[in-house]
This record gives structure tokens, sequence and C-alpha cells, in this order.
């Protein structure tokens, strides 16, 4: 698909032989043919970026200029900048405990999914036993279950499961309602649908004769999982790890429900608490959202390059 | 392979297994059960929950009709949309140098939580048109500005004031201003896996059909697209179940006021605030039934996956 398609008078033969020639060196005709594509494109990636950008300068300029003035002033007044909203956010409202709540729930609650989802993922690509497609068929159907549906269940045994004792290190209750340990273990429930869904599609991708002459030579079946199984589906692993991530961080329902308490709040929740309480204080709300948005932006642009390859595992199979 | 003992697959299974039953298999079992009993989930009440879905008798406090008719418009718009857009991006930037960029800037909302996105686009479609980034631009091109997360009037009386005041719903202007959100949020997903797939399509084919005298749109509708349709599949299947769900964006931009109410904010208000768990439940179900369609189709591509494995 790399491939252009030149216009006439360009000669195929140039596009296909050399097509990392640089494009100023094209004939003037070729760009302006191809100006179109350019024009649309740029368009296109700068109206899916305004918001995010509005959201950005605001962040940086004073209460009364966000309340009387849009965004796009900052061209005018660039000197008038400040940080104040930032220092606003993270010394008043609670929201550095906010950041590092959400990095205790999803950090772990990543990795457990991805572990529990492999297992299971390898047992349904590569073991045989009765009733396997029923079974793989049922799970995927669960991606569909909306979680609102499951909060009064969930939330019942939280709470008849909520151990007070109080979590070292890091706080809030050994288990059940505002506890990290319950929060990583509802998060990867909640993850296993997809995860087994997309890594069952690559490990079952993965060549035959591997696997055959691993267990000839007397390798046990953890042996090939976490020697050959695991190290191969890396880029499958770093997909469903930046979704997982993504989903966990960003997830406002769990948190409402199971987190409660301050002390334990993710950024979602305390964000949605500043929307509710400065319903049209924008000066707050941009330096906190944004403030959210970091980790996440940082996480894909760390590992897009796996991201892309293991979504194609995942999908052009089929 | 061979000599393994029976019960080993399952405890590679176990612990997954064990989450999916007490986190959803339960709790869907669960609420089945709650959309047969009333309010408080003490009495049997048979079918009343749903008949109160279909004869709407609320409609003030939940109005289910608005709410379904609601999702109906998520599934079509938003979908439709959506996966155009991704593949038409996917297409475009396979063609340009600036490709990462370029499918950066698309990608990023999707890293964004709903709440943010929601500080965002109360931002862009603030009324003050001197604050708000969609009515500036709209009363510079000589338009009117309106509400757009509240104006509930049809997309046509804003654009050219003639024909009715309202649609019926869910023509609503506010709906539509949601629905965009939602498409900025996931045209990122559509494009990043289409443009997978279109990367996966050899090069030999494509140029056999160049050397064939095929002009680039036969290339893009007789060779592309019949290849890539598997992934566009995938890609729709999971909008349409998104768009099911869609829950957190409604109810982090109005919460379900002004007519926006989907079923699944509808059920939370429910089952959540009004205390109405037969109801609440009942309107989960119906969630879960407009789903079996598209369980469908999935098993259908998954069996075919088996077979060509």
């Amino acid at each position: 698909m790399a491939r252009r398609n030149p216009s006439a008078g360009d000669g195929t033969a140039t596009a296909a032989t050399a097509p990392q020639t640089p494009w100023l060196s094209r004939p003037l005709k070729w760009v302006s043919a191809r100006a179109p594509l350019h024009l649309a494109l740029i368009a296109l990636a700068l109206l899916w970026s305004i918001p995010t950008l509005a959201l950005l300068a605001s962040s940086f300029r004073e209460p009364t200029a966000i309340a009387s003035t849009g965004w796009w002033n900052i061209i005018k007044e660039p000197f008038d900048l400040t940080l104040g909203n930032y220092n606003e956010v993270l010394g008043k409202r609670g929201m550095e405990r906010a950041f590092f709540n959400s990095l205790i729930i999803t950090v772990p609650a990543t990795a457990l999914s991805i572990l529990v989802a492999s297992f299971t993922a390898y047992a349904f690509a590569w073991m045989r036993f009765p009733g396997r497609n029923a079974l793989f068929l049922i799970v995927v159907a669960l991606l569909v279950v909306p979680v609102q549906m499951t909060i009064i269940p969930v939330l019942q045994l939280y709470v008849d499961l909520t151990v007070e004792t109080k979590l070292p290190l890091v706080g809030g209750n050994l288990f059940g309602i505002n506890s990290f340990p319950g929060m990583w273990v509802a998060h990867t429930a909640y993850g296993i649908p997809f995860a087994v869904f997309l890594l069952r599609n690559f490990f079952g991708g993965l060549p035959r004769d591997l696997f055959e002459s691993a267990y000839l030579d007397g390798a046990s079946d953890l042996g090939v999982f976490f020697r050959i199984v695991l190290p191969l589906s890396l880029p499958a692993l770093a997909a469903l790890a930046i979704f997982q991530f993504l989903w966990v961080w960003n997830d406002l329902l769990l948190a409402l429900i199971l987190m409660g308490d301050p002390s334990v709040r993710p950024m979602t929740v305390q964000i949605q608490t500043l929307v509710s309480s400065f319903g049209t204080n924008y000066q707050v709300l941009t330096a906190a959202a944004f403030i959210s948005m970091i980790l996440p932006l940082a996480v894909f642009f760390a590992l897009q390059r796996y991201f892309v390859q293991g979504i194609l595992a995942g999908s052009v199979k089929g | 392979m061979i000599g393994r003992r029976w019960w080993v697959p399952w405890l590679w299974l176990a612990p997954g297994l064990a989450l999916l039953v007490v986190f959803l298999i339960y709790p869907v079992i669960d609420t089945f059960r709650r959309s047969f009993l009333d309010g408080k989930s003490e009495d049997f009440v048979g079918l009343d929950n749903y008949e109160f879905i279909i004869n709407n008798p609320n409609p003030l406090v939940a109005d289910t009709h608005s709410a379904l008719l609601n999702n109906f418009m998520w599934l079509t718009v938003f979908t439709v949309i959506t996966v155009v857009l991704g593949l038409v991006i996917a297409v475009l930037t396979a063609r340009v140098r600036y490709e990462a960029v370029a499918k950066s800037a698309i990608f990023i909302p999707m890293a964004i939580s709903f709440v943010a996105a929601a500080v965002i686009w109360r931002f862009m479609y603030e009324i003050n048109a001197d604050i708000g980034t969609v009515n500036a631009v709209v009363t510079s091109a000589g338009l009117e500005r309106t509400a757009w997360l509240q104006d509930t009037g049809a997309p046509q009386t804003w654009l050219t004031d003639v024909g009715p005041d309202d649609l019926p719903q869910p023509f609503q202007i506010n709906n539509f201003s949601l629905i965009m959100v939602g498409v900025w949020m996931w045209t990122g997903f559509a494009m990043i896996v289409l443009s997978a797939g279109l990367k996966g399509i050899s090069t030999e084919v494509l140029e056999a059909a160049r050397v064939d005298g095929a002009n680039e749109w036969q290339i893009f509708s007789r060779v592309i697209l019949p290849i890539l349709s598997p992934t566009i599949v995938v890609v729709a299947t999971t909008l349409v179940i998104q768009a099911l769900k869609k829950f957190d964006l409604v109810f982090v931009l109005t919460g379900g006021r002004f007519d926006t109410d989907v079923v699944a904010t509808l059920f939370f208000k429910q089952f959540f605030q009004n205390g109405e768990f037969g109801q609440g439940a009942a309107l989960a179900v119906v969630l879960l039934l407009f789903v079996v369609p598209v369980m469908v189709i999935g098993i259908r591509r998954f069996q075919f996956q088996e077979e060509t494995r």
C-alpha cells in the first residue's frame, strides 16, 4: 500500500523503483496532483487536534482571560501565560494524591490482566478439551456486557468481602470497597474478554512446528509458555498493554462506585468532582484534565510502534 | 500435546474463568432475574418492567422511547461515520511521508479519558462565541450561535429557519453534538486497525492490478475493499458494541438531560438514582438482546477463522 499513484508523465518506473525520492525533486505537476491529498489530510489532522490544543492553550492562561476571550487569543498575548492553574490544581485539590492513586490502580491491574488472560488464551489456542469452542464463544460474547449491568452484584460482593485492614505502603483497605487490590481484581476480570480474544488469535497464529519440537525435547507446558509463546507474542502483548492501560486509567464508573473515599480516589473521579462543583470554572478544569492526559499520551507514544504491529497480528489474519 | 492429563487445560483456564463467572456471568444472570421483580427486587411482577419500556408511561422521569431512538441514532450515525472516516484516513496516510505524525494526531483523542473529553467539549461547545470555539467559527461564518449540548431543535431549523420546529426524536442538534464527540474519540481506533489491515495487502496484488490498467479508484473498490472486508467487519462490530454500550460520554456531557438519554444512561438512572431496580434491569436486558445479532455475526466469523487456520 506504500506505493503511490504517479500522475501521467511522471513515469511508473520512478515510482516503482525509487519510492523514497524526496518530493521536492519531483516535477511540479506531480506535486500539484497530490496537493488535494495533502490538504485533506492536514486539514483532518488539524481538525482532530484543535480540541486538545484548545485545552492545552487554555490551561496556561489567566483565569480572567479564559473567562473573557477564546483560547486562540494566546497568539496575541503570548507573554500573559501562567503556571498558576497547574499550581492551584496540584496544590490545593488533592490532585497529586489522585495521580498516584491512578498509577497504583493502573499498573498492577494492567500486568495482572495480561498474565491471567495469557494463561486462558494459551489453553484456548493450544490445548484440546471438551467444549473448547463453545467456551471460547461465551468468553468473547461477554465483550458486549455493559459494566454498569454488573455493578450491583459486584458492589454487594465487595461490601461483604471488605477487609478494613490498612494496606501497607499504598493505603486503602486490604480488599473490597476503597481497596487497591479490589480494583486490580475487578479491572482484570473486565479486561479478560477482549484480552483473550486478541491473544488467542495471536497465539493460535504461531507456527505449530515450534511447539511440536519443544514438546519432543521434553519441554513442559509452562516452559513452552514462558520461553516460546510469551517472547514471540511481544507485539500483541504490548498492544494489549496500551489498551488495558488506557481503559483502566480512564475508567470512571468502577472507580466512582468502588473507590469513593478521597484518600484512594483516582484522577477521573477527582476531575468528575471538580466538574460537578466548578461547572464553568474552566481554569481549574483545563489544568486538571491535561494532567490526567499526560501519562496515557506518554505511554501511547512510547509503545505506538508495537501497538500497530500488535493490532496487525490480531486482525489481519481473519 | 499428547499425553497431557485431562485436568491440565482446566488448570490453565481456572483463574480467568473464575473471574468471568464472578464479575460477568453471575451479574448477567442476576440482572435477568431482577428484570422480572419489582422496584425493590422483592415481588415477582412478570413482564411489567418490559411493558414499562414498551408503553413508556412516565416520559418525564424515564423516557424509554427517546432512549431507544437515541441509541439507534448512535448505532447508525456513529458507526457509519467512524468507519468511513477511519478508512479514508487509513488510505490517505499510507500515501504520505508524515504518516506517523498524522496518525498520532488522529489517535490522541482515543487516549483521553471521557472526563477530560467532557472538559474539552464543554469548552468547545460553550454558548459564548467569544470563548466557545464551535460558536466562534459558526458566528464568523454568519450563522446563529447555539447551545450545542442543550439545543433539542432539529438541525435544519438551525441552518435555515424553515421546516418544523421539532423533528421527531432523535433528530436533535444536541444528539449530533454528542455523536460527533464519539466520532472524534473513536476514529483513531478505526484508522489504526484498518491501516494495519492495509499494510497486510501484498504490493504484488496492487502492482498486478496496475499493470492490468486499473485506475486508483478501481484498485480501491475492487482490490483493497474486498481484501480488507474482514478487518472492516472487526472494526464495525467493535464500534456497534461501543455504540450500544455508550454511557460515559452522555453521562459526563449532558447527564442524559435535554432528551439525550441512551439506554445505558437510562438504566443507570433507574437503577442507581430512582431506585427502580426492576425497570433498570429490564433496560439492561434489552441492551443485551440488541447485541445478539452482533454476536451471531461474530460467531460466524470465528468459525470461519477456525476452519481456515
